[in-house]
């Protein structure tokens, strides 16, 4: 599953569909399946989180205000950043896929799991008025409060852990689809499906621009 | 009717974490995704108690116990709003945010309760969910997957239900 970033452009041509498109049947998170992380690969993810956490800084969404604001429409901050980043990352992801530079990594699509565990993550995020990454970016800016987030993940994600055997053989079987993505929903091919779809995302960030300033 | 935001605009930021998205694929073949850390560092932490229990787990047997990527780049989330908070006067320093002191108070002891169980039944969802705000929230959706999107919108009609009753909405 893990192979050498490609350094040169492969000769085989671009496919109007991920060849990660199965890649996702076997594990909660088949990126973490395979060797361990190299000291390089390792070196990378920290500097990554630099950059990363220094943007959710700047952009405000390490501040309980903001994020709670998110929840209750009164800010849109968070809003803003996410569909901006969706919009950016797709165009410049899909292109680089196109030109045989990246692999893909489509999670896999369960109904039952995605939709529940989506809610019980928002009613967390409720309570706790942080992210897993924006938690992270809050005890980095001194909101201590965040120490006790982070604590509580630590918790959480044993608790998962012990009942997760029991999770993996039920609700997470329940409308499994695989590494579906939205144009194949409608039958579109992937190309004319970003062609409408981008467009869609800048328009709706710019209603969101002018409704909110 | 935007209360506060952040130094820079959220269109800006946006985009860099766009770019930074693409940077993550191509140097590190890996999609941003910050959750998975959390479980990482449980069970290192589970392995000093029992390595047995923890190797029969199939959390820590999809997300082994070790200091991976995520890990990495969670530490590096913490020292880069360190430095981007300090260069731009905006440490904070603070155990209780105001917005929460005004409507319950700045006694400590609730407000850290409250993280911690809010820590723990977010991160449950995340793991259940296969993701959290950056993992589904940025790098599935920008990939488009369905149960992605399904879990972004999940992730804010749950905590609208639950911020709204909390802030009297």
């Amino acid at each position: 599953m893990r192979k050498p970033i490609p350094t040169a452009l492969p000769e085989t041509p671009p496919h109007p569909l991920p060849p990660a498109a199965s890649e996702g049947e076997s594990g909660t998170l088949q990126a973490d399946v395979g060797k361990p992380d190299s000291a390089k690969q390792r070196t990378l993810g920290f500097v990554f989180g630099i950059a990363f956490g220094f943007l959710l800084q700047k952009g405000g969404v390490g501040k309980y205000e903001v994020l709670m604001g998110s929840l209750l429409l009164t800010d849109f901050t968070v809003m803003k950043i996410i569909l901006t980043a969706i919009a950016t990352g797709m165009v410049g992801i899909f292109a680089m896929h196109s030109l045989g530079l990246v692999k893909l990594h489509v999670k896999p699509t369960r109904y039952a799991a995605n939709i529940v565990g989506g809610l019980i993550f928002g009613v967390g995020f409720g309570l706790l008025g942080y992210c897993p990454g924006t938690g992270a970016a809050a005890l980095g800016q001194g909101n201590w409060d965040a120490a006790a987030g982070i604590l509580g993940m630590i918790a959480g994600s044993h608790l998962y852990a012990e009942l997760s055997n029991g999770l993996a053989s039920s609700i997470l079987t329940w409308g499994n689809r695989g590494s579906i993505m939205l144009p194949d929903l409608i039958g579109m091919r992937l190309r004319s499906f970003l062609i409408a779809f981008v467009p869609i995302l800048v328009a709706a960030l710019w209603v969101l621009h002018l409704l909110t300033g | 009717m935007e209360s506060e935001g952040g130094a820079w605009s959220p269109y800006l930021v946006g985009v860099l974490i766009g770019v930074l998205s693409m940077a993550t694929f191509y140097f590190s073949d890996k999609p941003l995704g910050v959750s998975s850390a959390y479980a990482r560092v449980a069970g290192m932490i589970a392995r000093l108690f029992s390595r047995s229990h923890v190797e029969s787990r199939k959390l820590y047997q999809d997300t082994k116990p070790k200091v991976e990527w995520e890990v990495m780049l969670t530490l590096g989330i913490v020292l880069g709003a360190f430095v981007a908070a300090w260069s731009g006067g905006e440490l904070t320093g603070q155990w209780v945010p105001a917005m929460w002191a005004e409507r319950f108070g700045d006694g400590l002891g609730l407000r850290l309760a409250v993280a911690f169980l809010g820590g723990a039944v977010m991160v449950f969802g995340a793991r259940l969910a296969g993701g959290c705000t950056s993992g589904h929230g940025i790098s599935g959706t920008l990939q488009l997957s369905v149960g992605s999107w399904i879990a972004l919108a999940c992730f804010f009609i749950g905590g609208a239900l639950v911020a709204m009753p909390m802030y009297g909405r």
